[in-house]
């Protein structure tokens, strides 16, 4: 076990191997046991979705990644450093992984551009004018320009959502975790924030998504998995996962939702 | 115009000495003899200096304090919810003749000369520990209640960024905290204003202490001194509401709050 953590730290790992790696993952809130073994791995620039109904334990799989849930058992690696260890630089890890939330979550003191600078500047201590000059070019690509001045409560649900997506983007993150970004957002407004989540995916960022959207799964998704009480219940790309899902539990959820 | 400044002085004078020989119990003395004049003033900007130095030291108590209700260690927040208790469960009346005269036997004292013994706490030191503690365990409160409000979605978002538990606080928390605790924290500066006055008790020189020694000498003077009195304290408190008032509506956030 030291051994390999060693190995892993050392900087062993190359792209070669699964950047996000999950074996046997179990965790439990009291008495209710959410994850019960997941077991998956993605390799650098994938897109895989993660579905299944409420309470199934997908965002609590997600926040287990960067370590803002701690696991009970199990081993989960990014880039083949162990998460779930005792040492971990929780520092390194979170400048890999990014993490985008249902709320936003913005901070809602800071206007646009300073919530996209302020880790960059206060955590990482990078040089101000290079970062706002990123920034700038990342509120761009959110297609946010113009609205770099403005505070989170300017702002309308989408919009916020896409600086959330600069502010994570501001890191140089390897991964990014989306955590039902689309669920809290007007209808009209969930199809702004895909095509920004679809442009990433596109420019070879690795992305892990849990989401509703059957339809953005399908269209982005490398591959998808399937989750419910606390299993991955079924998973596979895209293609044949919508018309070829066997498991009954998979094709009741399917049948209701599509 | 120092000739002009010269005469509406000696008007002004001219007119209290005048309703002074009319009424006898309405003695404006401190309006004509520049003696008492200078008590007055001397009281004033005693009670000033009282205000702004337990302000700022409660202030920082109070903040100070707050964190330390969030640390990891039992012993901290029982000593922080010890004093609270203390101090806020108390007369501070009761806790300045307490301080003086039971804490003040215990101070070390100097001799400048080899024959005086001189503490090196002063009658006004201990009114400023003992009213800024005062304060500062209501302050603690008010900032805890501020800390509470920020969402605790605000501070995973920054700490999925990376940032510490202190550069949260620091940079996330505590600016979110303050805005909500401002009208609360208003009130109870408010109260330490005027709860100076209780100084009195050990003999600080504040404006109520330089009164009742002007009436004491000059019993006709009572009632106006009791009535300079109340429109002295309606003109401080009116400039620390004004103060509080502006610096609320400077830290508002456009589109956040009410």
């Amino acid at each position: 076990m030291s051994d390999s953590n060693v190995a892993a730290a050392a900087g062993s790992w190359t792209p070669e191997q699964p950047i996000v790696s999950l074996k046997e993952v179990r965790k439990s809130f009291g008495d209710l046991e959410v994850l019960k073994g997941i077991t998956f791995d993605v390799m650098k620039g994938e897109v895989i979705c993660i579905i299944g109904p409420s309470g199934s334990g997908k965002s609590t799989l997600i926040r287990c990644i960067n370590a803002l849930n701690p696991i009970d058992s199990g081993s989960i690696r990014v880039e083949g450093q162990e998460v779930h260890d005792a040492h971990l630089d929780k520092l390194a890890l979170r400048k890999k992984v990014g993490m985008v939330f249902q709320q936003y979550n913005l901070f809602p003191h800071k206007t646009a551009i300073q919530n996209v600078m302020m880790a960059p500047v206060q955590v990482l201590k990078q040089d101000k004018a290079e970062v706002e000059a990123r920034a700038r070019k990342l509120i761009a690509k959110v297609r946010l320009e113009g609205k770099e001045e403005s505070y989170p409560g300017e702002l309308s649900g989408g919009q916020q959502q896409r600086v959330a997506i600069a502010r994570s983007l501001a890191m140089n993150p390897d991964i990014m975790l989306f955590d039902e970004v689309t669920a809290a957002l007007d209808p009209e407004t969930v199809k702004e924030v895909l095509v920004t989540i679809k442009e990433l995916a596109q420019d070879g960022m690795t992305c892990m998504l849990v989401t509703h959207e059957m339809g953005f799964a399908r269209e982005v998704a490398d591959h998808i998995y399937f989750t419910d009480r606390g299993v991955i219940v079924e998973h596979g790309p895209p293609a044949t996962f919508f018309s070829e899902a066997k498991d009954p539990r998979t094709q009741e959820f399917l049948g209701q939702i599509l | 115009m120092s000739d002009l400044k010269g005469d509406v002085i000696e008007a002004i004078q001219e007119f209290f000495r005048e309703v002074a020989a009319n009424n006898p119990t309405w003695n404006f003395i401190f309006f004509y003899e520049a003696t008492q004049w200078n008590k007055v003033v001397s009281g004033l900007w005693m009670t000033v200096q009282l205000s702004v130095v337990c302000v700022l030291f409660s202030l920082v108590i109070g903040v100070v304090g707050a964190g330390l209700q969030g640390a990891k260690s039992a012993v901290l927040r029982a000593i922080v919810a010890g004093y609270i208790q203390f101090f806020r469960n108390t007369p501070p009346f009761v806790q300045l003749l307490f301080f003086y005269f039971a804490l003040g036997q215990f101070t070390p004292t100097y001799s400048p000369d080899g024959w005086l013994e001189i503490p090196i706490i002063s009658n006004v030191g201990w009114a400023i520990i003992s009213l800024s503690f005062f304060a500062g365990a209501f302050n603690v409160e008010i900032f805890r209640a501020g800390v509470e409000a920020v969402p605790k979605s605000t501070q995973e978002a920054a700490e999925s960024l990376g940032y510490t538990r202190l550069q949260i606080y620091g940079h996330i928390v505590f600016p979110l905290a303050l805005r909500v605790s401002i009208p609360a924290l208003n009130n109870n500066l408010v109260n330490l204003v005027k709860t100076t006055t209780q100084a009195f008790v050990i003999a600080v020189p504040e404006l109520l202490y330089q009164s009742v020694t002007i009436w004491n000498d000059y019993p006709s003077a009572q009632y106006p001194m009791m009535t300079f009195l109340f429109f002295a304290y309606l003109a401080l408190v009116g400039v620390v509401v004004v103060g509080m008032n502006n610096w609320e509506r400077a830290m508002r956030i456009p589109g956040y709050g009410g």
